[in-house]
């Protein structure tokens, strides 16, 4: 990585399942993550996936591009978006791609850009890596 | 309703250890995707240098958020959970979380402020080994949007 680089893109799918494992194995049983009724009843368009499931996507994508599992030690997301994803078999995606904004002493830093459709879904989304 | 100000710094007893377990971090590392081996296989993982196998950078979420539950279901604070998005979250790492950690987590109110009709409530979880030694602090931002 040097400073400057635009990282390639990587996308993941989000389906209602994706919602339903990511719900029980991180034991966020929200049902606005699970119920349209819930969602639309709150002001939401219908179920939306959990914040923290987009950052963990988020983050397989910066240790890929680090190339280590254990690359992250900073890491922060506003979430600004919610991400819907529509009860079919193709759900939605999410596509990411990041900027090196510097390097030194075997870090890197760098800033996330993660969309759904046309629409931002983070802000402000930054890690530090070692690479 | 504003939240109660008096929360602010406020800091609450260290939770019992949670206990990182192997085959929860397969579980997480599944429902996130990821064949990542340093998540899946304790041999590789070890081949790599680590002890044991490693959690993914957002694990612990499964244990950060209850340790939070003693806070934002406080009564007395006046947060309105119905109304509740997670509008931000941070970590900040001084090693990866391992299998095998026995964890303590330290939360604190870090702000608190109401605007344009929305309360804002910032939490920093300070989470260490049973034996003392900080592994990573996260910060955590709830927003709970006011009624229209």
């Amino acid at each position: 990585m040097r400073p400057g680089d635009q990282l390639p893109v990587q996308t993941f799918r989000i389906t209602r399942a994706d919602l339903v494992r990511y719900a029980g194995a991180a034991l966020d049983f929200n049902p606005i993550h699970w119920s349209d009724r819930v969602a639309t009843k709150v002001g939401l368009p219908g179920v939306i996936a959990h914040g923290m499931l987009t950052m963990a996507l988020v983050g397989r994508a910066v240790c890929a591009w680090a190339g280590r599992s254990d690359a992250i030690i900073d890491y922060s997301v506003r979430f600004t978006r919610p991400v819907v994803v529509p009860d079919d078999d193709t759900g939605t995606e999410i596509a990411v791609t990041a900027v090196v904004k510097s390097v030194e002493d075997g870090t890197a830093r760098l800033d996330l850009t993660a969309t759904c459709g046309d629409e931002k879904i983070l802000a402000q989304a930054r890690a530090t890596v070692r690479h | 309703m504003p939240l109660d100000q008096s929360f602010l710094g406020r800091t609450y007893p260290p939770t019992p250890p949670y206990e990182v377990g192997r085959e929860k971090i397969r579980e997480f590392a599944t429902a996130i995707g990821s064949t990542d081996e340093a998540y899946h296989d304790v041999d590789a993982a070890r081949a790599l240098g680590h002890p044991d196998l490693v959690a993914p950078p957002t694990f612990p979420m499964v244990f950060t958020w209850a340790a939070g539950n003693v806070l934002i279901y406080d009564p007395e604070l006046g947060l309105d959970f119905s109304r509740v998005v997670h509008g931000e979250q941070r970590y900040s790492y001084t090693r990866p979380v391992y299998a095998g950690d026995r964890l303590v987590c330290v939360v604190m109110v870090e702000d608190i402020m109401s605007r344009a009709g929305n309360d804002f409530l910032t939490t920093r979880t300070e989470v260490k080994t049973d034996a003392g030694e900080l592994v990573f602090t996260a910060w955590s931002r709830l927003v709970a949007r006011g009624v229209e």
